[in-house]
């Protein structure tokens, strides 16, 4: 039984180190939400449109395009994946204004054609398609399609342009300035140079980005700037704190000793949640600090339902022991049953719930698990040592 | 220090006056509802919203950007003071250049701000939300019916959801009353006060179990009596417990606060419900199917022998 009681202790202050070795320091181990850090979550549908039907090549396209688009802006992790057929998910965060990402993916890129005066000559518009292949050499190049239109535009321009430089600008940025070898009239080009593979492919990919194969509609846009995500947190941390003391306080009150035992379980509970958040790497959003706070209230029941229970075994004249022994066993059925009931809507959320919902689930969930861990087992442990040492209601 | 001491209330013969209170909030409730309906945010509705931040020297009213709204035909823009100089717009799904044109005029014939959020929700994604929603409280209402009759019996399972779906119907008549926005956290909201009433419900239940198994010969409305009284102090102080945050949350909070506000009414009512409703329900669905008997035998025919023996000492004093 003794030994039994040092294996458990042991395996409490094991639990709580790994909480403090993966919690300490917050801002590092505790991931922030799009809401909290500031950033933009938008969900993007690509639209068929008379020209230019959707096909999985094109959605691929797009996903590709702002990707090229927004990794020079130097956005730290974004994310930009497809989401079943049509739709693509974009994820930005640490944007300093809510409008950029909008303005970022909604942006056309103009390619250009142009001659050395400067004149453009035929823009992107009217390009099919921009590949990387081999010439007769062995060497990389690029070939270019246009459709019917832009290869007449083209010979045209190559016509007037042999032996002169024909240079390809994306947004007023030269990208290539290749030199016309002769006049091209079936619409294909290639542009030879001294490239390597990976060169000559960045440049089919730029060319191919000019502008988006498809029309894309915004389904969803959520922006928050950084100034509004860290005014949550302080807001969030000052009802927590709030909230904390006066759970302290009221539990001293009501249940004196026992309540001073609530109170060392719930910081020992918070410090588990923090972990468990490290620890699954899961994402804090607003309202997960919501869930946080609500569970403080919610992870001293599990106390109040075993003192309560203890009182009872007392008022029998029990033993201290006794009472602490048969006190636990009663309440443990009801906390367990209490526990997955919320536990079963919590679930429901997480399934069903988008974003940062989903963190509001995960932190009542986590939290829910830490304050039966706490209850069951901090809190017997530190009764059970109290009651070794003192035999009548030594904390009532 | 102790609130709640020794009390010996007979909810089961009060429960007609339970059941007129609550029916009557209920029925306001549906009134409203189907009178003025939900005020949907624009996460369910779609729409866009933008929170603007004013620099300090700018003086602004509601009054003076909705006039500015007006005029770029905009009027039926929702606008929202929030502190000093934020404020909430909410309007009809625009584009990105309609939404330049709207701070351009803001910034003209107001002043400099700072945008600090905006949030664009498309018709087909609020339609899709509304049917997770929807189906979030479905299966979180079966997966609890589900739990209980496992862990009891199915009465107890009907009495809980009957229980639950007042504090649901009452959160949401409230709600459609002062005209609260419905958006996402909201939601969670409400699903957070099914598991709370829940849980309240249940530490009773568990209660009724113990006391069917201890006390043979008592009448079935006396035992479920004697259960609530048994786990009024617990149910009250948990339920103190739990507000202590919230109200925090809820003067604190910022954008959290319609959330809390929700929460605050939630867990009034489901701790309300557990205690006048959940328990008096199962005594009516017990003695109306008839088989209370039967189904008490059952209970007793489960127990060990060990466990039958009677306590030491009556606990509530008569």
């Amino acid at each position: 039984m003794k030994q039994l009681r040092l294996f458990r202790l042991a395996f409490v202050i094991l639990v709580v180190g790994l909480a403090l070795f993966y919690v300490f320091p917050l801002d590092k181990n505790i991931n922030l939400g799009l809401d909290l850090q500031g950033g933009s979550h938008i969900v993007l549908e690509c639209v068929d449109s008379p020209h230019a039907p959707v096909d999985s090549d094109a959605v691929n396209r797009v996903v590709e395009i702002i990707t090229n688009r927004i990794n020079p802006e130097g956005v730290k992790e974004p994310v930009i994946q497809r989401q079943g057929e049509r739709r693509i998910l974009v994820q930005l965060p640490g944007m300093d204004d809510p409008q950029e990402a909008e303005k970022l993916i909604g942006k056309t890129a103009l390619l250009e054609f142009k001659d050395e005066s400067g004149q453009t000559l035929l823009t992107g518009a009217y390009l099919k398609n921009a590949k990387t292949s081999y010439d007769r050499f062995g060497r990389p190049n690029v070939i270019l399609e246009f459709n019917e239109e832009g290869a007449k535009l083209f010979e045209q321009a190559t016509v007037r342009n042999v032996g002169k430089i024909l240079a390809i600008t994306l947004d007023g940025h030269e990208i290539s300035a290749p030199v016309v070898q002769e006049p091209i009239p079936s619409g294909e080009a290639s542009i030879v140079g001294q490239f390597t593979l990976e060169e000559a492919q960045r440049l089919a990919l730029l060319l191919r980005s000019g502008a988006l194969p498809v029309e894309v509609r915004i389904l969803e846009n959520r922006s928050v700037g950084p100034t509004l995500g860290k005014d949550s947190i302080n807001r969030g941390l000052k009802a927590g704190i709030v909230g904390l003391f006066l759970i302290l306080i009221f539990m001293v009150i009501f249940y004196k000793g026992f309540g001073l035992v609530a109170d060392l379980a719930l910081l020992i509970c918070l410090l588990l949640i923090m972990g468990g958040l490290a620890i699954l790497n899961a994402t804090l959003t607003l309202p997960g600090i919501a869930g946080i706070i609500l569970t403080i209230g919610m992870a001293v029941d599990a106390n109040i339902l075993i003192f309560e229970r203890i009182k009872e075994e007392l008022q029998m004249d029990k033993t201290f022991r006794a009472s602490i022994e048969a006190g636990f066993s009663k309440a443990f059925r009801t906390i367990l049953d209490a526990n997955v009931t919320t536990l079963i809507a919590a679930i429901a959320l997480l399934y069903f719930g988008s974003g940062p919902i989903r963190g509001f689930a995960v932190t009542l969930s986590i939290g829910l698990a830490a304050s039966m861990f706490t209850a069951i087992v901090v809190t017997k442990l530190i009764l059970e040592l109290i009651g070794q040492h003192f035999t009548k209601n030594a904390l009532v | 220090m102790d609130l709640i001491k020794n009390t010996d209330i007979k909810f089961v013969s009060r429960k007609k006056v339970f059941y007129l209170i609550s029916g009557l909030i209920i029925l306001i409730g549906i009134i409203s509802l189907l009178g003025q309906g939900f005020n949907f945010g624009i996460d369910f509705a779609g729409g866009t919203l933008i929170q603007l931040d004013f620099e300090e020297q700018v003086n602004v009213t509601v009054a003076e950007i909705r006039n500015v709204l007006a005029d770029i035909n905009l009027a039926s823009s929702t606008i929202q003071s929030l502190s000093n100089n934020e404020f909430i717009i909410r309007i009809a799904q625009i584009e990105l250049q309609e939404r330049e044109k709207i701070f351009a005029s803001l910034q003209e014939r107001i002043g400099p701000f700072q945008v600090l959020r905006i949030e664009m929700v498309g018709p087909i994604i609020g339609q899709a939300l509304k049917r997770l929603a929807f189906l979030a409280i479905i299966f979180a209402f079966i997966g609890i019916i589900v739990y209980i009759t496992i862990r009891f019996q199915f009465s107890y399972a009907l009495a809980s959801i009957i229980a639950l779906g007042h504090d649901v119907l009452v959160a949401l008549g409230i709600l459609s009353i002062v005209r609260k926005e419905i958006t996402i956290p909201i939601i969670a909201a409400i699903l957070t006060i099914v598991g709370y009433s829940l849980n309240n419900t249940i530490v009773i239940f568990d209660r009724l179990r113990e006391n069917l198994k201890l006390k043979l010969r008592s009448p079935l409305a006396e035992i479920v009596d004697l259960s609530i009284n048994q786990s009024l102090s617990r149910t009250i102080n948990t339920a103190l417990t739990t507000l202590l945050p919230i109200l925090a949350l809820y003067f604190f909070g910022g954008t959290l606060s319609d959330f809390a506000f929700v929460l605050l009414v939630g867990i009034t009512v489901g701790t309300y419900s557990s205690i006048c409703i959940a328990g008096p329900m199962l005594w009516d669905i017990k003695s109306k199917t008839q088989k209370t008997k039967k189904n008490i035998n059952q209970v007793r025919k489960n127990v060990p022998e060990q466990a039958v023996k009677p306590p030491k000492k009556r606990i509530v004093k008569k």
